[in-house]
């Protein structure tokens, strides 16, 4: 099962090397979107938590824009029958969550680097917290949003829809990792933010687990 | 026909009591409301605030529930009243937002100011949204109902954090938050005895109110659904 996961992850991966459809969009919505932002902000300095909640912004919509296309696309080509033939649902899962997982944490590195060069607000004073906070907000961002990216795939409206529905299922994990992005800037230590982790450590675990049983009903046609 | 006549008395009680009955520093008689610090006579709206977002929240149960049983059973009746569910749940939720934005803006001094509570109940909102933002954009009656109630149940999850572990991190002005002081947890509310009595009458009504719109909502959906499939075959 893992093999075959894996197989699948690069098969996206070679495509996705091929046409950079997804990192080419992805690239120029960073792109646009912080510079919308820093046009809009102008000579102003702005406080701590409002980078926090800009950064978090960016971070959000991107990902809206970039990872709806695992699914889609495979609807798009016609070929999700095939997939359906050759592996178990779970197995489907697995590849897109990894394809997925790549694509955002390469996609928040670039981000974090673009905020820690142009914000002068966006200063960390503990890296150990801040990259904790990063790990699990950005698994969490890729699960949530690779169940709904199924769910897209196979309903009528694609791209309007997809931020619609994902933005309350990752309301929660938003405004924890935004809090938690704040606390690393301030240089809270880990017993502080320990309530902050375990929350965000609890939406990873228990979106995970659900994705997984959902998945065979959605992928079943 | 005898519970129908019950619940439009109890209802009107409710109304009547909630409305009229005064509130006063020391109550002495029956009908008299303790004063409570921080609510004043603000207080009153509790009496229908409090039952429109419990309904909204096991509006949003129930919807969930159903679903599950859709995708247990592939029948499309649960589906039906998963539906009928949500069309209230949306109803109730939109009137708990409005009454408590009002109550907000005399006991706050603004209608809208992120409270956890008002941000869950906003969450919810865009749950509700979402939700029928994605039926309706499916044709097919399977897909749709196994796609919606996937949805449900994912939305549903993410009701814990916003009812039990948000209002404990962020700062909140409502009655059980984590910088309270004034009044408690919920609970245990400052209200006397027969405050206490009128409140859980509001629920018990409401919610009766809500099962028999409920009952008629999803029977309504059946029928429409069975005519138009013997208009078409």
């Amino acid at each position: 099962m893992n093999a075959k996961a894996y197989a699948l992850y690069l098969k996206d991966f070679r495509s996705e090397i091929r046409t950079r459809y997804a990192v080419n969009s992805l690239a120029m919505f960073v792109l646009v979107a912080t510079s919308v932002i820093l046009f809009s902000i102008g000579n102003e300095t702005i406080t701590q938590s409002l980078t926090a909640g800009l950064f978090w912004v960016v971070i959000f919509f991107s990902a809206m824009s970039g990872l709806s296309r695992a699914f889609v696309s495979e609807e798009e080509r016609g070929t999700s029958l095939t997939l359906q033939l050759i592996a178990a649902p779970s197995t489907i899962f697995s590849g897109k969550l990894l394809f997925n997982i790549v694509l955002v944490f390469c996609m928040n590195i670039v981000i974090t680097l673009l905020y820690s060069a142009l914000f002068d607000g966006f200063v960390i004073k503990n890296l150990a917290l801040f990259i904790a906070a990063f790990f699990f907000g950005n698994a969490g961002l890729a699960i949530a949003s690779t169940i709904i990216a199924a769910i897209i795939s196979k309903a009528g409206a694609k791209g309007t829809l997809y931020p619609v529905l994902s933005f309350p299922i990752l309301l929660p994990l938003i405004l924890t990792s935004v809090q938690l992005t704040l606390m690393s800037f301030e240089g809270a230590s880990f017993i502080e933010a320990k309530f902050e982790l375990a929350i965000i450590i609890c939406y990873d675990v228990i979106m995970l687990t659900a994705s997984y049983l959902l998945f065979d009903f959605v992928w079943k046609d | 026909m005898a519970w129908k006549i019950f619940l439009f008395l109890l209802l009107a009680f409710v109304s009547v009591a909630g409305i009229a009955f005064p509130i006063v520093p020391v109550p002495t008689k029956w009908y008299e409301f303790p004063f409570i610090p921080g609510l004043k006579e603000n207080a009153k709206i509790i009496f229908f605030h409090v039952p429109t977002a419990w309904l909204s929240v096991v509006a949003f149960f129930m919807s969930t529930i159903y679903s599950f049983k859709y995708l247990r059973k592939k029948n499309l009746d649960d589906d039906a009243k998963s539906y009928a569910a949500a069309q209230l749940g949306i109803i109730f939720c939109i009137l708990a937002t409005i009454t408590g934005a009002v109550w907000a803006k005399f006991a706050w001094g603004s209608f809208w100011s992120w409270d956890p509570r008002q941000t869950s109940i906003f969450a919810l909102l865009l749950i509700y949204g979402a939700w029928f933002a994605l039926r309706s954009s499916i044709e097919s009656e399977e897909k749709r109902a196994t796609l919606s109630s996937v949805y449900a149940i994912i939305a549903f999850l993410t009701v814990p954090f916003f009812v039990f572990i948000m209002p404990r991190i962020m700062k909140g002005l409502h009655p059980g938050s984590a910088d309270d002081t004034n009044s408690g947890p919920v609970i245990d509310f400052k209200m006397n005895a027969n405050m206490e009595l009128i409140f859980f009458l509001s629920l018990i009504g409401f919610t009766i109110l809500y099962f028999w719109m409920w009952n008629i909502g999803y029977k309504s959906i059946i029928y429409r659904d069975k005519i138009n499939k013997q208009y078409r075959g």
